[in-house]
């Protein structure tokens, strides 16, 4: 298959911007990706936007404001691995000869407060079920129940992630938390307290994708391949995966998309767990990262609570995880969110992520799942 | 209650006590639920109508204490997944809004749950499983 390169990243920072829209983030973060890819209008040949709020002919808006508009522009909804569906998409057109060029970003601005999702129907809303944090807390307690995960673990997770966002300059919180402070913010859904949660927010991000050109330029050094884009659904049955159904399966067997997703991409990308130097991965809650460990292969199933407790997945252990600070120190803007790991990878894999570097990283997997269920897992590597 | 609606027509009875109702795939034989003309597990049409068991055992709990978006009704409630004899486990409210009063295992009920009281002056009825023995709290 062609060698499908990340020729350039940006990225508008997460947060809460009241004087920015979501058109005006995404030039932000499109203009710094075709700058580093030094291309402009012209350049490229198709478009894909992710986002999951942002409305009609989102892309359309960003590209226009910018007077590139001509070519195809596929606007994509994944829930949170909405960037990830975007990358998929254009990096198989790439791959497959369709463009030489294309641009794949993804852009969020969410409303404050747990996430109003059109996906519950208007009774559920009205019957207390549309409380998303409460299915992320089933999820917790199962897991606790079944690996050995205390609400401890739980706060080690935030404390590193917070820990490693603050040498990101794009973070929404750049503060170090101590454990006991996350085990006393408010109780939101027993067991995950309020900073145990992400915020959804606001943001963009942006990757250009070229077929790897005949010659190297004379940035070689620093290339980076997309290895594996892969988006997989959830399989029927589990009563508790980000699906949401009203009811599943007494069946503990099914894979879960983010498994699925995980296997797929290992296999595209021709590697294994045991080859990755640095993750990027989904915590939306703290046991959703302790719970991506073992989907993703990071560890043996069972190991997770090890994992963290070892320090193997901190900054300066063995395989770093969220060394961007993950959404618990970013924020979660839906559509830019799985952009926004991959931006973290190629700067980590270029060796250009400052006081968060992990030394000599070649190999970088981004893992995003939410709504749908919908499961990204991007595998990237250095040419 | 003297004038009460249920939240959605269809996914349970206004017996006492109340029935999910539910439906079983002549194909693959699993339950499920709400009732639907093509079973969510194998695809097969060959699905009927199954009212479900009115007991069944917590699987896992949590409370909601915050009012998610589009709810009317008092917060904290109780919230998780019972799992019923035919081998379906159901996301639902639970009367018991106190975490630490539930315990894996236990033996729960489907009972009416009033959510709020509409314009009309009507009880909007939704289902909750309730825990048969009222759990002492935790020391």
């Amino acid at each position: 298959m062609t060698e499908v390169e990340i020729a350039g990243v940006g990225l508008h920072r997460f947060g809460r911007f009241e004087s920015e829209t979501i058109t005006s983030m995404g030039v932000t973060a499109v203009s710094a990706a075709l700058a580093e890819a030094g291309i402009g209008r012209g350049g490229f040949q198709a478009a894909f936007c992710g986002t999951a709020y942002g409305g009609v002919a989102t892309g359309h808006k960003v590209l226009g404001a910018l007077g590139m508009t001509g070519m195809p522009i596929v606007d994509v909804e994944a829930g949170c691995a909405s960037g990830a569906a975007a990358l998929m998409l254009g990096g198989a057109a790439v791959a497959a000869g369709q463009y030489d060029t294309v641009i794949v970003f993804g852009v969020e601005k969410m409303p404050k407060g747990i996430i109003r999702s059109s996906f519950f129907d208007p009774w559920q809303e009205e019957a207390g079920m549309a409380a998303t944090p409460a299915y992320f807390a089933l999820r917790a307690q199962r897991f606790m129940q079944s690996s050995g995960v205390t609400k401890d673990h739980l706060a080690a997770v935030v404390v590193k992630n917070r820990r490693q966002g603050v040498h990101n300059p794009d973070a929404m919180f750049r503060s170090e938390v101590e454990a006991a402070a996350v085990l006393s913010s408010r109780l939101v859904c027993a067991p995950l307290h309020l900073w145990m949660l992400c915020s959804p927010n606001e943001g963009a991000a942006a990757v250009v994708l070229t077929r790897r050109p005949a010659t190297p330029g004379p940035s070689s050094r620093n290339r980076v391949q997309l290895a594996a884009a892969v988006l997989r659904s959830h399989l029927p049955g589990a009563v508790l995966g980000e699906s949401t159904p009203m009811a599943g399966l007494t069946d503990d067997s099914l894979p879960t998309a983010s498994t699925l997703a995980a296997t797929d991409a290992y296999q595209v990308a021709g590697l294994g767990p045991g080859d990755l130097d640095v993750v990027e991965c989904q915590d939306t809650d703290a046991a959703r990262e302790l719970m991506s460990y073992e989907e993703l292969g990071l560890c043996r199933v069972g190991e997770a609570a090890a994992m963290i407790e070892s320090g193997t997945s901190s900054l300066g252990g063995r395989l770093p995880v969220n060394p961007s600070g993950g959404l618990l120190s970013k924020g979660e803007p839906l559509g830019a969110s799985a952009l926004g790991q991959v931006v973290e990878l190629v700067h980590q894999l270029r060796g250009e992520a400052g006081e968060r570097q992990v030394p000599g990283a070649r190999v970088g997997l981004a893992h995003t799942v939410g709504r749908g269920a919908n499961a990204g897992v991007v595998i990237v590597r250095r040419s | 209650m003297s004038a009460a609606v249920p939240v959605q027509e269809g996914l349970f009875t206004d017996s006492e006590p109340p029935r999910l109702l539910g439906g079983r795939c002549g194909a693959c034989g699993h339950h499920h639920f709400p009732a639907a003309a093509i079973c969510p597990y194998c695809s097969s049409p060959d699905t009927e109508p199954a009212p479900l068991s009115a007991e069944g055992r917590l699987w896992a709990w949590t409370a909601v204490t915050h009012p998610p978006p589009g709810y009317l009704g008092q917060v904290p409630y109780g919230f998780g997944v019972v799992e019923l004899p035919e081998g379906l486990r159901v996301v639902t409210r639970l009367t018991e809004a106190d975490p630490d009063k539930l315990r894996a295992g236990q033996a729960m009920h489907l009972v009416h749950d009033v959510l709020h009281v509409d314009e009309d002056g009507r009880s909007v009825v939704t289902y909750a499983f309730a825990p048969d023995q009222p759990m002492a709290p935790s020391p």
